[in-house]
């Protein structure tokens, strides 16, 4: 695999009131990779993320998306940006109002000039491509959990974004679901080339998909590097982690 | 519900502790169901010795669980208060290390802040909310405008039928009910008035009284606060909970603006239908009392709706219609202010929903109110 950067972290520190929450964060994810951002609950994973995203300003430090520096663009190249980025979000940000085939289309409706009749067979393609038949002109409360998870992947990825977000994707999934998702994740990494970091603490889900992890504890980053090497690890926490 | 076990091997609360010189000896076990007995007799203990006592004896204890340590952290903090220094000492490993575990410290005070004066604390209150409340409105407001005008012939920035979506929810969906209060309050104030304008002989003025003020003041007044009820808390609810779902963080990620997205065709749609409602509550209001004058006053329609000719101007028409409108863009706002607001979870979600309410309603009566007073 290329070794090109496609989001370096550098120096990143947050302060919410009076509690720092991120201290220093710095670290680097590669093209075609898969990188997951781990942690123990509330050691500020998806803090890190939501700056990755532009959803919180940055206070301090340096961070880029394919190069790009986020803390230095502009309305339309933050939307340029965000094109190049599909997000999954812990709860599948799938808006309640619209079914899912429209939450799907909703980017290629926005962003496209294509005619509708183009759209639903993109939409049905990447419905299909989740194993989500027959859920178009479902809403997203009449979905399981599992589908709900699968649908919001398949509208993070319907522009075909070289880049992919996701938060906590087993959330609340059993282990089979999860291992299925697992496997939809790397398929995508497989067939269509993206780079994906993950936010997770599923253990199992780690050693099936990580290619390189950035281990946070308390703010602060206490590993980075290549799965194999996290789990030869001496850092107490980090082996831990993936022995106990 | 299940009574907690009492575990002592001693009935004699004497035998559960001793003290001796300076120290406090305990004993056996110091459990859950221990405690209603075991403290209230230390307590006794103590409160009688001459001597403080300076160290808690934990050799002889067997047993010991959260509420357990609890307690002897407690007695140490009571005793504390007449010796300099009271130590924990003894104990098997197994005690110790439930010690350690079940051990509650404070957690440091975060600063020390010196007590603020009546005026220091009011400037600050005022500062906060000059910060949190008026200049993220404005904000908003300054946003939601600009974006509301430039966004009037744009229908990419927004979903296909989305104003029409949400010119049936805001607009059509309220007429029964605003027509049908309308109607009422329209019969009650000129039922109120019937009886005094019939003891003046003023009859007539039945019509100038319900005229004038359902145009001016009550039609628009009664739609904006019944859609401030309706829809106000609906866009307040509806925006916390996309916020809460992270509906509103994946619509941002996807490239959109979530005002445009999402406030923007409410306040077209809203703009759009107040004047149409607003028009319909006058219209209901006016029925309304042209019932009562016929039949409290023997006015009958012909002479009220000739008379309404006379009293009617295009002005107090033009005045109404432009109240609908800053009441729409208001109720909109603070629906909207209020929903992106919200912090975690439901009951932010209730919260915020009853402060738009609030909000919006005592914002459309002091609009009115100055409206009023340049139109006067």
């Amino acid at each position: 695999m290329a070794d090109k950067k496609i989001i370096e972290v550098n120096g990143l520190s947050a302060t919410f009131g009076e509690r720092e929450v991120l201290r220093d964060v710095s670290f680097s994810a590669y093209q075609g990779e898969v990188t997951v951002i781990l942690g123990e609950s509330g050691s500020g994973k998806t803090t890190v993320l939501k700056h990755l995203l532009g959803l919180y300003d940055i206070q301090e430090g340096y961070v880029s998306i394919l190069d790009n520096d986020i803390s230095d663009l502009n309305e339309e190249e933050q939307k340029d940006l965000y094109l190049k980025m599909g997000v999954f979000y812990q709860n599948g940000g799938l808006l309640n109002s619209l079914t899912v085939g429209e939450n799907v289309s909703l980017p290629l409706e926005q962003h496209t000039h294509l005619d509708d009749d183009l759209i639903r067979r993109i939409v049905l393609t990447k419905l299909q491509l989740m194993h989500l038949n027959g859920v178009y002109d479902m809403f997203p409360s009449q979905l399981s959990g599992g589908m709900l998870k699968r649908a919001a992947l398949a509208r993070a990825m319907v522009m075909d974004p070289p880049l992919l977000f996701c938060d906590e994707p087993g959330a609340g999934l059993d282990p089979i679901s999860l291992a299925s998702l697992d496997k939809l994740i790397l398929n995508l990494r497989k067939e269509l080339g993206m780079s994906i970091v993950i936010i997770t603490h599923e253990v199992s889900s780690i050693l099936r998909i990580a290619d390189r992890i950035v281990f946070i504890d308390e703010g602060k980053i206490i590993f980075t590097g290549k799965i194999k090497d996290a789990l030869e690890s001496k850092n107490k926490e980090v082996h831990d982690f993936f022995h106990i | 519900m299940v009574k907690p076990k009492i575990h002592n091997n001693s009935k004699d609360p004497d035998k559960d502790f001793k003290i001796e010189q300076s120290t406090l000896y305990l004993k056996y076990s110091l459990l859950l169901g221990d405690l209603d007995r075991w403290i209230p007799a230390v307590q006794e203990y103590i409160k009688n010795m001459q001597d403080p006592i300076t160290e808690i004896n934990l050799d002889g204890l067997k047993k010991i669980d959260s509420a357990g340590v609890a307690a002897i952290l407690q007695l140490k903090d009571e005793l504390i208060k007449n010796s300099k220094d009271v130590k924990i000492v003894g104990g098997s490993p197994s005690i110790r290390k439930k010690i350690g575990l079940f051990s509650y410290q404070e957690p440091p005070a975060s600063r020390d802040r010196r007590r603020m004066s009546f005026f220091e604390s009011t400037a600050e209150s005022f500062l906060n909310f000059y910060h949190d409340y008026m200049v993220r409105y404005f904000t908003l407001a300054a946003d939601v405008l600009y974006w509301s005008v430039t966004d009037i012939f744009k229908s990419r920035t927004h979903r296909k039928g989305e104003f029409y979506n949400q010119a049936v929810l805001i607009g059509v969906n309220a007429v029964y009910i605003i027509c049908m209060l309308s109607f009422i309050i329209g019969l009650v104030i000129a039922l109120q008035s019937a009886a005094q304008l019939r003891n003046f002989g003023a009859n007539i003025y039945i019509v100038d009284l319900i005229v004038i003020s359902m145009m001016r003041e009550m039609g628009p007044l009664i739609t904006a606060i019944l859609v401030a009820g309706r829809s106000g808390s609906a866009i307040a609810a509806e925006i916390a909970t996309m916020k809460v779902t992270s509906e509103l963080d994946a619509i941002k990620t996807m490239a959109l603006n979530p005002i445009r997205f999402v406030i923007v065709p409410k306040m077209h749609g809203s703009i759009i239908t107040m004047p149409f409602l607003t028009i319909l509550a006058n219209v209901m209001g006016i029925l309304g009392g042209m019932l009562i004058a016929y039949l409290y006053l023997d006015i009958g329609p012909e002479i009220f709706i000739n008379r309404m000719g006379e009293t009617l101007y295009n002005r107090d028409i033009l005045i109404g219609i432009l109240k609908s409108l800053v009441f729409a863009v208001l109720i909109v706002l603070t629906g909207s202010f209020f929903g992106l607001n919200v912090e975690e979870g439901a009951e932010g979600v209730g919260k915020v929903t009853t402060q738009a309410v609030v909000v919006a309603i005592s914002i459309v009566i002091i609009a009115d109110s100055i409206i009023g007073l340049i139109f006067y």
